[in-house]
């Protein structure tokens, strides 16, 4: 599986699909798992992206979720948004149909 | 057409109550993803960028209308409204909810479907030509010897964990429609001098990251040792395959470094072990029980030309083009094998919706003697249609986007799904391919161009053929950005051969261009009526490679 978790990258935060449906989920501040991008948890810096991913991957996380990993992320503005092609297309959907994934409810 | 018998139906639905437990196991915690992921693989379900995706073999490609209509349910309530017909003739869903998928497998079998050998190390679901029983040219229905392969292939306990997924693939004739020589085994059917039918089989065909074409490895089985002979190659596979390296654990590599000659001498030998037992050689009395289900259905005496069918071309513009694209000619007089083009101007190749394959399940019941094929170039295709009928069954298509005359052509390109929803995708592979067929929408410049397959993927793994289109474009990953590389030359017809590539890559604004100046290369070189591929064949690649990079 290809990670884009860029050796150097700022900023990571940690996705996985979700055990029941395969739907993409982030983990978030509020230590769990959420289906929007926006609120994932943004780790600023290497030593905190490793925490975060240990946050994301408690003894149980297998219940819920496969497969977790960092990515890298970019600031835009005051936001922040996928820094590869795969993960910005994990986070809307695919881009021959705009008509499913998340960005079909956007 | 082949329908279950008992052991048939007692199989697949064990298979299902067997699955069942296991992702309620999954879903509950019994199993963890490290356990669960080789039996989930075993029946076809993948995890994919988006949602698991999961993978319906249709054997050989022949589908009874039933089973189109039961795909179309399938898309309708399991899925969101559509299925990909992939190049080994089989359908994927791709947004299924895992622990839905044992009450859709439940569902599948009631039409006598499944998505076992769909996925794994194991033999896969049997190709074959799409166009089997209503082509003149075959010296047998390919489809006898694919089901009988497909009963033996089914849980053998010795291939159930090969070193890695071995593909089979069935021609009835030389005139290769199923890209046979690309495949782990690939068989052509052939008459000896005596006027017997048996095989030609090939071994160590395949693409990936390491292309090959495959290697003949002899002349002639006689049909009832067939299985025998196959039994020896898997057996010398088995044993010497590579087990340590997965990117070097197909058959291909095997032959590859052991040579041809050598291979051929182990097969012999393990093949006079199995044939001395005769334990795998079929009674002719199997032999004639699956032929029977293939026998030629029931056509009706007609003329060989209708005057409907002719007229109907005079009056309509559009309807002419499709029959001069994709109505090709039966073996049955009075009878065409109709195409139905997947590939719509600036369409998904390969998808199809749920209507559409309610439409087309219509047509297979009332026009094509309940039949339909898919094709491992993601078409699909009414096999028996009456002359007189063939307007009715465009009409039929037209209102539903499903009649482009492009079959062969620019536009009917295979792709990958690419990064779009593959998980091992570096690249989108969709997107290009609608802005090529967009490009190329003008169809008077598609016949004027005339044979030309594109075929794209979005890795190395090459699900969409890239090695073997004469113009093939792979997807790499620069830094999480698309890039494109283009090959030319490769071929999977009967005429097989692996595209060379023409240099650096394009990125995803440059390489529809290049595209572009490939075709126009070719349209200002080409001698006569000659086709891209024998252009390319008289000129290699210089000239194009001279425009492509100048």
């Amino acid at each position: 599986m290809a990670q884009h978790a860029a050796k150097g990258a700022r900023f990571q935060a940690v996705t996985a699909n979700r055990l029941s449906d395969g739907e993409v989920v982030y983990w978030s501040d509020d230590n769990r798992w959420v289906e929007g991008f926006t609120k994932a948890e943004i780790a600023d810096g290497a030593d905190a992206a490793d925490a975060l991913l240990a946050r994301a991957m408690p003894a149980d996380f297998e219940a819920h979720v496969l497969e977790p990993y960092l990515f890298e992320v970019l600031e835009d503005g005051s936001f922040y948004k996928p820094a590869s092609v795969r993960e910005t297309i994990r986070a809307a959907g695919p881009t021959v149909r705009l008509d499913l994934g998340k960005q079909a409810g956007a | 057409m082949y329908r279950y018998d008992e052991f048939d139906h007692q199989l697949v639905a064990d298979r299902v109550i067997q699955f069942r437990g296991q992702v309620e196991r999954r879903v509950s915690g019994a199993l963890t993803e490290d356990q669960f992921k080789p039996l989930r693989l075993m029946n076809g379900v993948y995890l994919q960028l988006h949602a698991y995706m999961l993978r319906v073999a249709i054997p050989y490609g022949t589908l009874r209308s039933e089973q189109m209509r039961m795909l179309a349910h399938i898309a309708r309530k399991y899925d969101r409204g559509y299925g990909h017909f992939t190049t080994r003739q089989n359908i994927q869903y791709n947004w299924p909810a895992l622990d839905k998928i044992p009450d859709l497998l439940d569902e599948l079998a009631t039409a006598e479907m499944h998505a076992i050998q769909t996925s794994g190390n194991c033999i896969r679901n049997v190709t074959s030509d799409q166009y089997a029983g209503a082509i003149a040219d075959e010296l047998e229905d390919p489809r006898i010897i694919s089901e009988i392969i497909r009963q033996w292939s089914t849980f053998h306990p010795e291939f159930t964990y090969l070193p890695r997924k071995f593909k089979i693939a069935v021609t009835g004739h030389e005139n290769d429609r199923a890209a046979i020589k690309l495949h782990d085994i690939g068989i052509v059917v052939k008459q000896n001098s005596a006027g017997e039918i048996g095989y030609e089989v090939h071994v160590g065909g395949g693409q990936g990251r390491t292309p090959f074409v495959a290697k003949k490895m002899t002349d002639f089985v006689p049909k009832e040792k067939l299985l025998a002979y196959l039994e020896a190659v898997m057996r010398v596979y088995n044993m010497l395959g590579r087990r340590d390296n997965s990117y070097k654990a197909r058959i291909k590599i095997l032959v590859h470094e052991t040579g041809q000659e050598e291979m051929q001498r182990l097969v012999e030998a393990e093949f006079a072990k199995i044939d001395a037992s005769e334990m795998l050689t079929v009674p002719q009395e199997e032999i004639d029980r699956i032929s029977a289900y293939f026998a030629p259905p029931a056509f009706e005496t007609l003329p060989a030309e209708s005057e409907t069918f002719t007229q109907a071309q005079v009056d309509d513009a559009n309807f002419a083009r499709f029959v001069r694209a994709n109505v090709v000619a039966h073996k049955q007089a009075g009878y065409a094998i109709v195409n139905i083009s997947l590939k719509p101007i600036g369409g998904v190749p390969g998808d199809a919706t749920d209507t559409q394959m309610d439409v087309i399940a219509d047509l297979a019941e009332n026009h094509s003697l309940d039949e339909v094929r898919v094709t491992h170039e993601q078409n699909l295709v009414l096999p028996h249609v009456k002359l007189d009928d063939v307007k009715a069954v465009y009409d039929a298509l037209a209102a539903h986007e499903l009649a482009t005359a492009n079959l062969g052509l620019i536009s009917d390109q295979i792709a990958c799904p690419g990064l779009d929803y593959c998980n091992l995708a570096n690249a989108r592979s969709i997107p290009l391919a609608q802005e090529i067929s967009e490009r190329f929408a003008d169809l008077d410049r598609q016949y004027d161009i005339g044979e030309l397959k594109i075929k794209i993927s979005g890795c190395i793994n090459a699900c969409g053929h890239h090695h073997v289109g004469h113009i093939g474009i792979l997807g790499v990953d620069k830094k999480g950005t698309e890039f494109y590389q283009i090959s030319l030359g490769g071929a999977a017809d009967e005429n097989a051969a692996i595209g060379q590539i023409t240099g650096r890559a394009f990125t995803e604004e440059d390489i529809v261009d290049a595209i572009e100046t490939v075709v126009t290369t070719y349209t200002d070189l080409r001698a006569d009526d000659e086709r891209f591929i024998d252009t390319y064949n008289r000129l290699g690649m210089a000239p194009f490679k001279e425009r492509l990079y100048d």
